[in-house]
């Protein structure tokens, strides 16, 4: 791998948490839960350590790590991306009243109320 | 072979300042959703980029690639799954449950590492150093984020379980975590500290989150998302990957602000949460509760609501867990269009803990279709309340408690909602138990305050029937 020396790494280190902080403070609180997901599915990122230990792994304990790591990171990075992309679509400036699924459930909690 | 590795490390890099900028768009409902795609793209890029790395680099056997590829067939398509079939009052379970592997899977690349090493005996301070820490910090979230989801599925007991010597035990823990590191930084070829080090962080999480009461679980998760952060950031350092680094401390310190603000919200110190067993269960304490107090309130029928709520031009709904317990949001949601289209100003009073994350309220009410432009936070809606006629609170308690404004209780200081500033005040609630502080709500007994005694679905259902004959 890259031969990255201490230093620099610190540095990123350091700086990127002043740029999280910086930008992670001005999401407004109606959107906290989306944020969490959001950067949980950034720190997904973790599959690319994953994919590299696969591709140096030589033997079956090597192999068994990596490919639990494969899971868990995959599984984190694809679940959170689709989850929050769920979750903000719901968002919405004015209500959505045309939507076909919407307006049912609109006239089954109805027909409950008659009921 | 150095010009594939530069190109790669270049898209990395794209792919980290694309997080920055997501993360950014993340500032305002209308750019979120596209903040998410970029990050998404970005993330697509740079796995496409190391498949590029590793085939060029060449040094992937076989088996190696039926791993990758199956590993990560077999992830994305739990996650897919989990995404698609998650309920949004589960979703705090869900993050907790993407935490868990996170952090597990950066747990898992300093163990792998360590382990592959081909002089492991020979590995400095530099990549031993951030292995054990991202072995101790990703294991404790690993157990301490599946206890956390077990809790909120109630698989786990929402209360504080408390067992003897559990506080040494927290404190014992911990200092074999400088025992282990030092160790395992001494001697990287150290089988014995390495498989230690694991087996200790994986009980630590367990005892840590263990005594901690439902009710603080916003504060946990937020928490655990931050140190899955930070273990994903030292795996960064024990591969040479910044972009391990910078995108894990993004998560981190969201993760650290979060639980901050949580914190504040609930009036108590991060450290104070985490010792637990303060009385915070998810059944909070009611015993005491119903004696005295039922005679000073003013109870209300759906009726008399009805016709407060139908002749108001300003309604401001204050909705707390209870709602979301109730399974009542939509009813809510209904109620409020019937409003918005009798011509009523209809907004939401969102207090930072309603729920069980942060912002979780903020999305069971998107999902009950309710604009965004309606949901206010704390410091947007206060000076609101004065203007509302009707202010109608609804499975929301502590949060509501004038009493917090003066010294001397057990919420004292907290920042609450001004619901008793406004020209009226009706609370949809099913008894007169107490929050979780475990004491009395002065709102219930202002003569100006209409208890509404019911469960939250029922009462909204009536409710919006009630309301409907006044305007329809």
């Amino acid at each position: 791998m890259n031969d990255l020396d201490l230093l620099t790494a610190i540095t990123v280190f350091v700086l990127s948490v002043l740029v999280g902080i910086e930008v992670i403070s001005k999401v407004p609180a109606t959107l906290h839960t989306p944020l969490m997901s959001g950067s949980n599915s950034v720190h997904g990122i973790v599959v690319i350590g994953a994919m590299l230990i696969a591709a140096e792994a030589h033997n079956w304990l090597g192999y068994v790590l990596a490919f639990v790591a494969m899971v868990f990171g995959a599984m984190n990075v694809v679940g959170g991306y689709v989850v929050t992309d769920r979750m903000l679509e719901m968002f919405k400036a004015k209500p959505a009243a045309g939507k076909p699924a919407e307006r049912q459930s609109v006239t089954e909690t109805h027909e409950k109320a008659e009921v | 072979m150095d010009t594939v590795s530069d190109a790669v490390h270049y898209i990395f890099l794209a792919a980290a300042a694309c997080f920055v900028m997501g993360l950014h768009l993340m500032n305002h409902p209308r750019t979120a959703r596209r903040g998410n795609t970029l990050s998404a793209g970005a993330m697509a890029l740079a796995i496409a980029a190391t498949v590029w790395l590793v085939l060029d680099e060449d040094v992937i056997s076989r088996t190696g690639w039926l791993v990758l590829v199956s590993g990560g067939v077999l992830g994305a398509g739990l996650g897919l799954w989990a995404a698609r079939e998650v309920r949004m009052t589960a979703m705090p379970q869900l993050v907790s449950v993407f935490n868990a592997v996170g952090g597990g899977a950066a747990a898992l690349i300093a163990v792998g590492d360590l382990l592959q090493a081909e002089d492991p005996a020979g590995l400095g301070a530099r990549v031993s150093l951030p292995g054990a820490l991202d072995i101790v910090i990703g294991a404790v979230t690993f157990s301490g984020s599946l206890i956390a989801a077990g809790k909120l599925q109630g698989v786990v007991s929402g209360s504080p379980v408390v067992f003897p010597g559990a506080r040494l035990l927290n404190v014992a823990l911990p200092a074999s975590f400088v025992v282990g590191t030092v160790w395992l930084v001494l001697a990287p070829d150290s089988r014995v500290a390495l498989y230690g080090l694991v087996a200790v962080a994986l009980l630590f999480g367990v005892t840590l989150v263990l005594p901690i009461g439902g009710a603080d679980m916003p504060v946990v998760i937020a928490l655990l998302n931050a140190f899955t952060g930070s273990a994903v950031a030292m795996a960064g350092f024990v591969l040479d990957e910044t972009a391990l680094i910078i995108a894990g401390m993004l998560v981190s310190s969201s993760g650290g602000i979060l639980t901050k603000l949580m914190a504040d919200a609930m009036n108590r110190s991060i450290a104070n949460i985490m010792v637990g067993g303060f009385g915070t269960g998810d059944s909070a304490p009611t015993a005491a509760a119903t004696s005295g107090a039922p005679a000073q309130v003013r109870p209300v029928s759906a009726d008399d609501v009805a016709i407060q709520l139908a002749y108001a031009s300003k309604v401001v709904f204050v909705p707390g867990y209870g709602l979301a317990a109730a399974q009542a949001q939509h009813e809510l949601g209904d109620l409020a269009k019937l409003l918005t289209d009798h011509g009523v100003d209809v907004s939401y009073a969102i207090h930072p803990v309603a729920g069980r994350m942060p912002g979780h309220m903020n999305v069971l009410l998107a999902e009950a279709n309710v604009p965004y432009t309606q949901l206010k936070e704390m410091d947007e809606v206060n000076p609101e309340f004065p203007q509302a006629d009707v202010a109608l609170v609804i499975g929301a308690n502590d949060v509501t408690n004038p009493i917090a404004r003066r010294p001397g209780n057990a919420i004292s200081g907290m920042p609450i909602l001004d619901v008793d500033k406004a020209k009226s005040v009706v609370v949809i609630k099913r008894s007169m138990g107490h929050g979780y502080a475990g004491i009395d709500n002065e709102l219930y007994t202002d003569p100006k305050t209409g208890m509404f005694f019911t469960d939250a679905k029922k009462g909204l259902a009536e409710l919006k029937a009630a309301v409907r004959e006044f305007v329809g």
